[in-house]
């Protein structure tokens, strides 16, 4: 009786054929509300048709949810073949959820966002676009789809992250960091190339049935599969900005404010903790490949905590918050938490989406100032955006019974107890930092009184368009992380048990033991939500209270306030060690030598040896008929003489 | 009845000195005659072995030759004429344009 799940097509043709109708007449229509309508009612529908689908599913016994859809077939070339299909499971189905319904939601705050721009209907397409990518990737059943869907939501997002591309951006305009995003992410994107090349000359095929099932059979450690599964987490850390490839996404910020709520916070930088979930068996595999992506998730979790310390851009705050938010996620994952992972990117697109939506209300009302020294003491001025952005820093605080907290505690959890101590460690003092740097925006931008000049600038509560998807999302909040109570809080953790058919075949290969619940797991719990309170309580007592501790400390330790300010130099030594070599040597050496001196330098020596050659030989032609006639006959003569003499 | 190889040696003679005037003639229009001249000796080889083998086939290849040749030296005195009226001459050492 499976009825809905066939018209799984539709939830990725709604917003496609918003993208189209958009892209082709949304020039030529003059009302915003039209284009806002077509633009957000396609991806509602998808997400009602998906939220169907989910019901039905969950109607379903376990082992009927699982479903493949074909719909054409798309490259057959000898044993290799291509099906443009389409996966409904437990995880796909679940980021669809997460994709189609926060992306609703921004949808619409955008059309109250982005009221009066001159590419209204630009945005709008590029949107739907960016849905139908992210669609494809959360839905394909074989590596080739997700891929089409990965690059999908790479282009989306250079196109949006350039959206003003008339704009400057720091040193240089928002094209530089459109192109920034772009090429970082080709780095990675090679990786996940190299790493599907190298499944299918390993297995054979590309479809996620086919490889997963054929991998069962390999044994722990293998080296191919540890090849595979670091080559997809290479891919996995450029579009998830995970340390080394993170330093596209804080500049990512330069676009509107919903696109990086959708895209860089939301939905598109969790792209890469869904691969490495849905290829969870290769992981599994190969403990050398969970050990780093473990690390490096913790790594980056803690680091760019560190930095979120002391930006004073509002946006780039949330951008490092995003990087160590993500970090998280894989370290969830790397420790074999792979249900836990995911529920922190659904806990994290609400709150994190939430955050960057009210954010874009506070530079809205303060005449796109973002800048939070100059701002403070908005909560009079704007309270529905104060209430749920304050719900939001709660919840990504961790602090109970918010979402935040279940997600995250589940991952530091794990993360002691099939990991080690000092992952959860870090991950814990990271999330120390995390509260610290949140309450800091909080009490910057709300609290305190005003840093700007009142009587000039009247900051006022954004429109409703703008403030609905900000309660609903502060709702989801609130409620959010109750689905996935744990077993040690009475709960049972329905969401892991909703995912684990998923990850059944990886855990079994891990082998993880099963933990009982002990009082270690309250102590960790109470630790983590203390050290979480304590960042709070720091953050407002410095920032509320005794402001000029802030300034001191920053004269006290001006080496690593400088070190932090300017994110470790990272950029510059990018810059220092690849950007410049690349284009001097480009310059310099591939064009100036090889291009000019030596692909130009053969072309014009064949050009000249001709001419020269011919300077001689062209001596032959004299121009006399005669002579041309001597030639004939010399040449009848000595024909006529070889066959008779023959 | 004279043999058939005296029609031949008077034939290749002719061709000869047809290609020998052809080569050394300065003239244009002697070098077209040499060129009738070469034509010719065909014919009359054609015509020769015709005779003696009682073969008419020969006799029909002479008259597709003789068309050719007169359609040939109509194009070729035009060709004469025109040149000279360029040139104001007919000895083919000065018409050497046809070089590097």
């Amino acid at each position: 009786m499976v009825t809905m799940f066939s018209y799984v097509g539709f939830i990725v043709l709604f917003p496609l054929l918003g993208f189209l109708v958009l892209g082709l007449f949304g020039a030529r229509m003059k009302s915003e509300k039209l284009i806002g309508i077509i633009g957000s009612s396609t991806v509602v529908l998808s997400f009602l048709l998906g939220a169907s689908i989910f019901a039905e599913m969950l109607s379903l016994p376990v082992s009927a949810r699982s479903h493949i859809v074909k719909q054409f077939s798309w490259i057959a070339a000898g044993n290799f073949s291509v099906d443009f299909a389409f996966q409904v499971d437990q995880l796909s189905i679940l980021m669809t959820l997460i994709v189609t319904g926060v992306g609703s939601l921004i949808h619409i705050y955008s059309i109250g966002y982005m009221h009066g721009d001159k590419g209204f209907w630009r945005f709008f397409t590029y949107l739907n676009l960016f849905i139908v990518a992210m669609l494809t990737l959360v839905l394909a059943d074989n590596f080739l789809v997700m891929f089409v869907g990965w690059e999908g939501v790479g282009l989306c997002s250079y196109l949006l992250i350039g959206f003003w591309y008339d704009k400057n951006f720091e040193k240089g305009t928002t094209g530089d960091a459109a192109k920034k995003a772009f090429i970082v992410n080709r780095i990675g994107d090679f990786g996940f190339l190299l790493g599907m090349f190298l499944i299918f000359a390993t297995f054979g095929s590309l479809n996620f049935d086919t490889v997963f099932s054929a991998a069962t059979v390999f044994t722990r450690g293998d080296t191919t599969i540890t090849w595979i599964a670091l080559l997809l987490f290479v891919g996995a850390t450029g579009k998830s900005a995970q340390i080394p490839l993170y330093v596209w996404l804080p500049d990512a910020m330069a676009g509107p404010t919903p696109v990086s709520a959708l895209i860089h916070a939301a939905t598109m930088v969790t792209a890469g903790i869904y691969m490495v979930a849905r290829s969870s068996i290769l992981f599994a595999l190969s403990p050398v490949a969970m050990d780093v992506v473990a690390i490096i998730g913790a790594l980056t979790a803690l680091y760019a905590a560190t930095i979120g310390l002391v930006q004073n851009d509002i946006k780039k705050v949330l951008a490092y918050s995003t990087i160590s938010q993500l970090g998280y996620m894989f370290l969830g994952l790397g420790v074999g938490a792979f249900a836990a992972g995911l529920f922190h990117v659904m806990t994290h697109a609400f709150f994190k989406a939430l955050l960057f939506l009210g954010s874009g209300s506070v530079i809205h009302a303060m005449h796109e100032e973002q800048d939070i020294q100059k701002m403070g003491g908005l909560k009079k001025y704007m309270p529905t955006t104060y209430l749920t952005f304050l719900i939001a820093a709660i919840a990504i605080s961790g602090i109970p019974p918010f979402a935040g907290f279940f997600s995250k505690d589940e991952i530091l959890w794990k993360a002691f107890s099939d990991g080690s101590p000092l992952l959860w460690c870090v991950g814990a003092l990271g999330a120390g930092l995390t509260a610290f740097y949140m309450f800091r925006l909080v009490s910057l931008t709300f609290e305190g009184s005003p840093r700007f000049d009142e009587h000039h600038l009247h900051p006022h509560e954004a429109p409703k368009t703008m403030t609905i998807p900000l309660i609903v999302l502060a709702g989801l909040s609130i409620i959010g992380g109750f689905i996935g109570i744990p077993e040690s809080l009475g709960g049972g953790n329905r969401f892991e048990q909703f995912l684990s058919p998923v990850f059944a075949a990886a855990d079994s290969k891990m082998l993880l033991p099963y933990h009982d619940v002990t009082a270690t797991e309250y102590i960790l719990m109470a630790v983590s939500v203390a050290i979480a309170a304590a960042g709070i309580y720091f953050a407002r007592k410095i920032y509320l209270e005794r402001t000029e501790i802030a300034g001191q400390t920053a004269n006290r330790f001006p080496g690593i306030y400088k070190l932090l300010l300017n994110k470790y130099f990272v950029d510059e030594i990018y810059d220092a060690s690849v950007v410049t070599p690349i284009e001097k040597g480009s310059e310099k050496l591939l064009w100036k030598r090889i291009d000019v001196g030596l692909i130009d330098g053969l072309i014009n020596f064949t050009a000249k040896g001709t001419e020269y050659a011919s300077q001689f030989f062209r001596r032959v032609e004299t121009g006399v008929v005669q002579s041309y006639a001597i030639a004939f006959v010399a040449g009848i003569l000595f024909i006529l003489g070889w066959l008779i003499a023959r | 009845m004279i043999p058939l190889n005296f029609y031949l040696i008077l034939s290749a003679f002719m061709f000869c000195v047809g290609v020998l005037g052809v080569l050394v003639r300065r003239n244009a229009i002697i070098v077209f005659m040499s060129i009738e001249l070469m034509l010719n000796s065909v014919n009359l080889s054609l015509i020769a072995f015709a005779s003696f083998l009682g073969d008419p086939t020969g006799q029909m290849l002479v008259f597709f030759v003789m068309t050719v040749a007169a359609a040939e030296a109509a194009v070729g005195l035009a060709i004469v004429i025109a040149l000279f009226r360029n040139k104001q001459t007919v000895n083919i050492d000065e018409i050497n344009i046809l070089k590097w």
